[in-house]
């Protein structure tokens, strides 16, 4: 871009200043443990702030006031650590009087915005995928042009927690629209769409005995996608079930493609099941957020 | 023949009446049928019961529609066309033909020839459309046995899917061919020994008057033969039914109905331990007393989770009850595809099988003598001491190996809930037994004590904010 570029240094307003002074903001980014501490996740909820910070929404974080939702143990059966969490988190968001969360990841959403309730937290939640699209249809995020990701191909990769879960499918997808990009659907997806292996707590453990891991499952379908490869959803289980997608068409370019995710373990998942298909030199996975950062030219 | 002697007695039905011996006997034959019947029923809805209260009340308007739509108009069973479209021949020939049922049932307590025919054009229609269905749904029942038997559709195989489920699943398809030949006799004679006077249209068995016999004697024997063989089916069908996954035509409507409303990922909250929470968090905080017996005494502590049927929600043992054992969950679920033993399907089924087990059976089917040994087969743990639904039919590893993803729960045609079952034993497993797998206790611990599932020291939680800057336009 021709357009003399500056730095700002961004200095990430936290909820105990803003209540110290007295101010509230427009909506508490909740960053989650992955957010916070997974190397990789750290680039994601990098990218989301700088995407605040171009819109100039009023937000804040909990800082190291954060603790974990408690999904991974409600999921693997325990509730009384789960409870204990929940509650913990209420008394901050009571503390504080927050009113509107928005979160990078699935698990935190669902979590936060059904199962808070029940234990006395009623907030507007929000996942970034919906936060995103919601600035952009506002305008506060343009994206002019589709940016440098105009006619690279990409699938989007649905999480169960913000799809099945939530019937979130169309929000990502809006998002990704506007990057004028390649858009190919997987042969499962939307509500029909394969888990990436990690819900449930499968994050923290290995799966049981069986012939294949899911995430290498779902992995090569995006790369038959990606690909335009009708002829590898041969080896893949249970593709013919369904309402299944259209198979992508053909395609000779060279050109790398994505893989775009909007949750933590998806990411995880499915960069892993791209490293054991030995495709990462021309295949990358990234969150929606980082791909609206990059195309903004936000990155810095 | 006829051995009429009461027709003057009801002069003011709009069709005459002849009571013979068979009507007595008809009305004993029905009269058996349907009290055996609710006598089976009376047993299903205890064993439903069995399970834990939950309240499902309200919401009606919202569940009717959720009814209509997803039982009574299969909204769900047009994820795959093909079996969509056979599945609504059967369905559609069911309730119409049942119809003629009503008249069925009136020809044989009031001795009537086909009483409803004094709807004249419209009994024309309803007859004429009943034999192009009976057609069909021999089509199609013929296409559902290829597809269960020779097609090699995966979803019908497995190991749950051996022994008295796969019986059961032919059994059902020959039952429904038997009572459209029965039908179609019963018609065709009639034809015949009527010839063009007899009401009503018979676009198929007019095809088939060829192939009787042409003797008046004979025909009105085979007429006999063909409206009893029709009716006395029925009968018998729907008493195997209680037995059978083939109860789903019946128990589909309550399942959806009393379904979930809330999202898909949300999961209970279990009420015992808010109350132990709030009470740690909150000393003032006082907990419910326990309920008591009605002689005064406090019942006794209801286990965390689910380790046996009855400590279940008594939704999750309708769902059992409504399952035909399609597998589209076990068809879409990402362990089960990928090789593991998980299968949404066997958790339902074993639940059904547990809890007539250990409850009440119905008539044909005996858990013993099918048991759970034929879906086990190839599995190693079963504890056979103890026999409870977990461990004795589920066993840890199939319920570890479930990634929660909902894929079974959205595919289900009829609502069932497989996730919800998979997490109440995985809460007995972590809250009364603590027998997680070690990883998750790990993951249990670091939650404990940095506030993350991963050991990370919680001072670093913020440090993904060091040197963040944004690009912006000079």
């Amino acid at each position: 871009m021709a357009e003399q570029l500056a730095k700002r240094p961004i200095n990430v307003p936290l909820m105990s200043n803003l209540a110290a002074a007295g101010e509230e903001p427009e909506i508490l980014f909740w960053v989650g443990c992955a957010g916070a501490f997974d190397d990789r996740y750290k680039r994601v909820t990098r990218a989301f702030v700088r995407i605040l910070e171009h819109a100039n929404v009023k937000y804040a974080v909990l800082g190291m006031e954060e603790t974990c939702t408690g999904d991974p143990a409600k999921r693997a059966g325990n509730e009384f650590l789960f409870q204990m969490q929940a509650v913990q988190n209420i008394t901050t968001f009571e503390g504080y009087g927050i009113k509107k969360i928005v979160t990078a990841c699935p698990h935190c959403f669902n979590t936060i915005k059904n199962e808070y309730p029940a234990l006395g937290g009623n907030y507007e939640v929000i996942h970034h995928s919906t936060f995103l699209q919601q600035l952009i249809n506002e305008g506060r995020v343009g994206v002019a042009g589709g940016g440098e990701f105009k006619g690279q191909r990409i699938t989007f990769h649905d999480s169960c927690y913000l799809g099945r879960a939530n019937n979130i499918y169309e929000a990502p997808r809006e998002v990704l629209a506007v990057l004028d990009a390649d858009l190919v659907e997987m042969k499962r997806s939307k509500a029909n769409g394969l888990c990436c292996g990690a819900g449930g707590a499968q994050m923290w453990k290995e799966p049981e005995p069986g012939k294949k891991d899911i995430n290498v499952e779902r992995t090569e379908e995006a790369l038959a996608a990606l690909d335009g490869n009708a002829a590898a959803l041969a080896n893949l289980y249970g593709v013919e079930s369904g309402n299944a997608g259209a198979t992508p068409a053909p395609r000779n370019s060279q050109q790398g493609s994505i893989i775009a995710v909007s949750c933590p373990f998806c990411m995880t998942m499915m960069s892993d099941g791209v490293k054991n298909k030995e495709r990462e030199n021309n295949v990358q996975v990234f969150d929606i957020a980082e791909l609206i950062a990059t195309a903004e030219g936000l990155n810095a | 023949m006829h051995n009429e002697y009461i027709s003057a007695l009801t002069p003011n039905l709009p069709f005459p009446v002849h009571f013979s011996i068979q009507n007595l006997l008809f009305l004993l034959v029905a009269a058996a049928g349907f009290g055996l019947f609710a006598w089976q029923v009376r047993k299903v809805r205890a064993n439903i019961l069995v399970g834990r209260d939950r309240d499902m009340s309200g919401n009606v308007s919202e569940r009717l529609n959720k009814t209509l739509l997803v039982a009574f108009g299969q909204q769900k069973m047009f994820k795959r066309i093909t079996p969509a479209l056979l599945h609504m021949i059967v369905y559609v020939g069911f309730i119409v033909i049942n119809v003629e049922v009503i008249e069925i049932m009136i020809d044989g307590l009031f001795g009537t020839h086909r009483a409803l025919s004094f709807l004249g054009p419209l009994y024309s229609l309803l007859v004429g459309t009943n034999e192009v269905l009976g057609a069909l749904v021999i089509v199609a029942v013929a296409a559902f046995w290829w597809r269960r038997n020779v097609g090699g559709v995966r979803r019908f195989t497995g190991p749950e899917l051996r022994m008295w489920p796969k019986m059961d699943a032919n059994i059902i398809l020959y039952v429904e061919v038997i009572l459209m030949i029965a039908l179609f006799t019963m018609n065709a004679a009639d034809l015949k020994l009527h010839g063009p006077e007899l009401p009503g249209a018979f676009p198929i068995s007019s095809l088939l008057t060829g192939l009787l016999p042409s003797s008046p004697e004979a025909l009105h024997v085979l007429e006999r033969v063909g409206w009893w063989a029709h009716i006395v089916g029925i009968l018998c069908f729907l008493n195997y039914l209680p037995s059978s996954k083939h109860f789903h035509i019946i128990m589909a409507f309550p399942n959806v109905y009393y379904s979930r409303l809330v999202p898909q990922g949300q999961f209970s909250n279990v009420d015992s331990i808010t109350h132990e929470v709030k009470a740690m968090m909150d000393p003032s905080y006082v907990v419910p007393a326990p309920a008591t017996n009605p002689d005064g005494s406090a019942m006794a502590p209801t286990p965390f989770g689910a380790k046996d049927v009855d400590d279940l929600a008594w939704t999750n043992l309708l769902n059992a009850y409504s399952c035909t054992e399609c597998g589209r969950c076990t068809s879409v679920c990402p362990a089960n595809l990928t090789g593991k033993l998980l299968s949404p399907r066997k958790i339902i089924m074993d639940t059904r099988d547990r809890v007539e087990e250990k409850y009440n059976s119905p008539l044909i089917f005996q858990p013993n003598l099918y048991g759970s040994e034929a879906k086990h087969a190839e599995q190693e743990v079963l504890d056979k001491e103890t026999h409870t639904l977990l461990r004795g039919y589920v066993t840890p590893e199939e319920l570890w190996a479930c990634t929660t993803c909902n894929a079974c729960v959205e595919a289900c045609p009829v609502n069932i809930n497989p996730l919800e079952s998979i997490i109440e034993m995985r809460r007995f497993l972590v809250l009364e037994e603590s027998a997680a797998p070690n990883s998750l206790n790990v993951m249990f611990s670091n939650i404990e004590n940095n506030g993350a599932p991963w050991a990370f020291s919680p001072s670093d939680r913020f440090n993904w904010a060091d040197e963040l800057f944004v690009a912006e336009k000079a």
